[in-house]
């Protein structure tokens, strides 16, 4: 109760006329910088930090906490609309997302994911404003060993991405390895496919991946089907009675729920972070998907939308976790934050709470408010950037290629970026044009340093034995779970397959998969 | 919490202006440099070169330097260009390039060993060196559960049991990493004893160190002292010739007989194509901005320690320090 009445106290500062201005433009350039390919909350918080110096820590302290969740909320627009993922925590939400867009539902795609947003910003505050402490005990015990389980949990479940042919999304993933692999490795610092240049020193950026491969890509795409035929403008849904229908709701409160609580324990893992959170809802939405719902998957499926963007705005509450209570930055963007408390001589840590409580209970506080102005922000802007999709597809999409090659830019301001950006483009437009799907590609790129990184740590604490990878309780129960529900799913199957043969009117459904709470 | 009436109005504004800085720090970040018209007495537009991202510790250094510099009207107009990547090498590239001679570039120890872990094209020996301004001594902890109690517990700790002992930091090829290099061959035991698990922050290798994943760690003080002080961590040495303000009860690594000072410093450097009047110049410069009360308090909020060292004294500091830290990489097996 304690926590409770401090955290009340939060919200008499939080709530100050000033603070709430504070707070507003704070979501305000979250949002606008969000929206923005290449330039990333991290980015965003330390070309911002100057300009904080002039002002008393809480008001800078609410600030950040409202850029912070306003790049949340922002990296969905264009993902949806555009294709151009913001950020990495919203590569995902584009699979399904944009698909609705160009079926007319991208009102309705904005809205779930914005109201996701908010119910998953809200519930993982409160666990954050209640759990901290305990939550943080347990994050420090998952090591490089139990990573290495996650990951290959991770891996697994992914599998539900790897597209109709097992063979293509395959070699789409492997790619994906492959370019993950260059650069600097992390453990030895030697360089990696490199070709001795100084600009692939530090790999490939994976936004500027996902942005070439889904934007550029499809941009092409679109330009060599230009020939074929007059070009449709997109249509967009009616009144905003008709963003979320009935059927709408139904299909995402679910979603909603489950990205929650997928994202929120996956954020506070040290080394977590949004992006991972957000691929294993997507696979988890779309395994648990039955009949009709299922079939739309690839095509538009709103539990696509809503799970992952409900799982990136949990994990960005989990994140703030260890930073606050260990004093230990798992993302980029946590990084920028524990420097920005730095500079006003607050050290988060375990003392964190007890030394200046109040502040943090006034951010903990403004991050609830924060989030109800960004539903209020944002709802009532999905009409207007809908309106975005009724421009003429030709000159929509050379927009889209301007911006997707300023975000380029923008992520180290050099035009070497922009011409990795195009050749990766061109790599997209093939892919797509020969069938083989680009969501595993970036799955890898992003999962596989994270495996490869741990996995080496792993056997470099062990001197190499293999047998610590499975020695440790925690690791050890997941790879129990993990061979159970696999077991299970066999059997649930095969008793399905019984089940139909003998009754046609069943209906079909998939096997149980829980691994994802693993 | 009452807010008088002034303080109110400049917030608001503050707040207002926030919303249209975003796009202005874009541009700034962007500025390319703008050549300065042949001016006799003193400098009027600096270029000051990051080679890191927004954000680390040379992002700070070389926005401090920017504000102080405009504040105390010692330049009339000083530019920040972010030039990110690879250890700082290729901010280095591109200062190689500059033809401003009114550039500083902003850089320190961790890019003396990416020059060579990176066998970068450009190296420091290039430029033209101006200051060292500020140093981090580095300390070196285990978890509070661990039963080394002393520096040569966990020495000889390492001794016996070779590998088996882990010890965690920052990225591989670092000042951390260095530090553990040179520790381990002043007390004799062989390189190939040392192993280094390295996370890409001392930040995120606190994790490994609360969890009892790892031994020990080494990084900077800023990152390890909260949890020195919650007890969590036991601090065992730290790097500098003097304790560290932030644990002053914690011994240097030469009170316990190691004969090892390290301290991650940052200085400034200028293109190498500049002649001597300029370097003077921008020597003088930075010397007069050390001076300032401005640059006190920079340094007093940001936690950094004073190093000022400039002209020769900090050629020949550069000179050894290249020499020690190539030496130190090959014996740890990285070069």
């Amino acid at each position: 109760m304690d926590n409770f009445l401090a955290l009340m106290d939060g919200f008499a500062v939080a709530t100050q006329p000033i603070y709430l201005l504070y707070a507003l433009g704070g979501v305000l350039l979250g949002t606008a910088v969000g929206v923005l390919p290449g330039i990333g909350p991290a980015m965003s918080l330390a070309l911002l930090m100057p300009i904080t110096y002039s002002l008393e820590p809480t008001a800078a302290i609410i600030v950040f906490a409202g850029i912070y969740y306003g790049g949340m909320y922002g990296g969905s627009t264009t993902s949806i609309l555009l294709n151009t993922p913001g950020e990495s925590a919203s590569i995902v939400t584009a699979l399904e997302g944009n698909k609705m867009a160009k079926a007319g539902r991208g009102a309705s795609a904005l809205a779930t994911a914005a109201i996701g947003s908010f119910v998953a910003g809200t519930i993982a505050t409160v666990l954050l404003s209640f759990l901290a402490p305990v939550v943080a005990v347990f994050a420090v015990q998952i090591g490089p060993v139990e990573y290495v389980a996650l990951m290959i949990v991770a891996f697994l479940t992914v599998g539900a991405l790897l597209g109709s042919s097992m063979l293509r999304g395959l070699a789409s993933l492997g790619l994906g390895l492959f370019i993950a692999l260059m650069g600097v490795d992390a453990l030895t610092a030697q360089q990696r496919y490199t070709f001795g240049s100084p600009f692939l020193a530090d790999g490939i950026d994976v936004v500027l991946v996902a942005v070439a491969l889904f934007a550029v890509g499809e941009a092409l795409y679109v330009a060599s089907r230009l020939r074929h035929g007059p070009i449709k403008v997109i249509p967009v849904t009616g009144g905003w009675t008709k963003w979320m229908r009935k059927e709408d709701w139904k299909r995402s409160w679910k979603p909603w729920l489950r990205g929650t609580f997928i994202g929120f324990p996956i954020g506070t893992i040290p080394a977590g972070g949004a992006d991972v959170a957000t691929f294993v809802s997507y696979a988890s939405e779309r395994k648990l998907a039955r009949g009709e719902n299922k079939l739309q998957f690839g095509k538009g499926a709103i539990e696509g939308v809503a799970g992952p963007e409900s799982a990136n705005n949990a994990a960005a509450a989990g994140v703030l976790v260890p930073l606050l209570t260990l004093g230990i930055p798992t993302t980029a963007t946590a990084a920028m934050m524990l420097v920005a408390f730095q500079r006003y001589q607050i050290q988060p840590g375990p003392l964190l709470f007890e030394t200046n409580g109040a502040l943090v209970w006034a951010l903990i506080a403004s991050l609830y408010v924060g989030n109800l102005m960004l539903l209020v922000l944002n709802l009532p802007l999905v009409g207007i950037w809908v309106k975005i999709l009724q421009i003429p597809r030709a000159y929509l999409y050379s927009g889209i290629l301007v911006f997707a090659a300023l975000g380029a830019f923008s992520v180290n301001f050099t035009p070497i970026d922009v011409i990795i950006l195009l050749i990766i483009g061109v790599f997209g437009f093939f892919m797509r044009r020969y069938g083989y799907p680009i969501a595993p590609m970036v799955v890898g790129l992003i999962l596989g340093p994270i495996f490869e990184n741990q996995l080496r740590r792993s056997l470099a604490i062990s001197q190499g034995d293999p047998i610590a990878l499975i020695s440790s309780p925690v690791a050890a129960t997941i790879y129990v779970a993990l061979i159970v529900i696999f077991a299970l799913s066999f059997w649930l199957r095969r008793r399905q397959r019984q089940f139909e043969s003998t009754d046609i009117d069943s209906t079909p459904s998939g096997p149980a998969n829980d691994e994802v709470k693993a | 919490m009452k807010i008088d009436r002034t303080t109110a109005r400049r917030s608001t504004f503050t707040s207002l202006a926030l919303v249209s800085a975003l796009a202005l720090s874009a541009c700034g970040s962007m500025t390319e440099s703008t050549q300065a018209g042949g001016e006799e007495g003193g400098i009027e537009e600096l270029n000051i070169v990051v080679p890191a991202d927004p954000g680390g510790g040379w992002d700070q250094t070389g926005r401090a330097m920017q504000k102080d510099l405009q504040d105390t009207e010692l330049v009339s107009n000083a530019s920040v260009v972010n030039v990110g990547g690879a250890g700082g090498t290729n901010g280095l590239a591109q200062l190689a390039t500059e033809t401003d001679p009114n550039t500083l570039m902003v850089m320190g120890y961790v890019m003396v060993g990416a020059v060579e872990t990176n066998n970068a094209a450009s190296r420091i020996e290039d430029t033209t060196p101006i200051a060292r301004l500020t140093e981090e001594p580095l300390v070196v902890v285990v978890p509070a559960d661990s039963p080394h109690q002393t520096i040569d517990d966990l020495l000889a700790d390492i001794e016996e049991k070779g590998q088996g002992v882990s010890i965690t930091g920052g990225s591989a090829g670092g000042a951390d990493h260095i530090l553990a290099g040179m520790v381990l061959k002043d007390a004799g035991i062989a390189p190939d004893s040392l192993n280094y698990i390295p996370y890409s922050g001392g930040g995120e290798s606190l994790a490994a160190l609360l969890g009892n994943k790892v031994n020990a760690g080494i990084s900077g003080v800023g990152e390890y002292a909260e949890q020195v002080k919650a007890g969590q961590l036991r601090a065992l040495a730290v790097s500098g010739s003097e304790p560290a303000p932030q644990m002053p009860e914690v011994e240097t690594l030469s009170d316990q007989g190691i004969d090892v000072v390290l301290t991650n410093w940052r200085g400034v450097v200028a293109p190498g194509s500049i002649d001597e009047a300029k370097a003077e110049e921008l020597t003088a410069l930075v010397t007069e901005l050390h001076e300032t009360d401005a640059w006190k308090a920079t340094l007093e909020t940001n936690n950094w320690g004073d190093a000022f060292l400039a002209g020769d004294e900090f050629d020949t500091f550069l000179d050894e320090d290249i020499t020690t830290v190539k030496q130190t990489l090959t014996d740890i097996g990285l070069l």
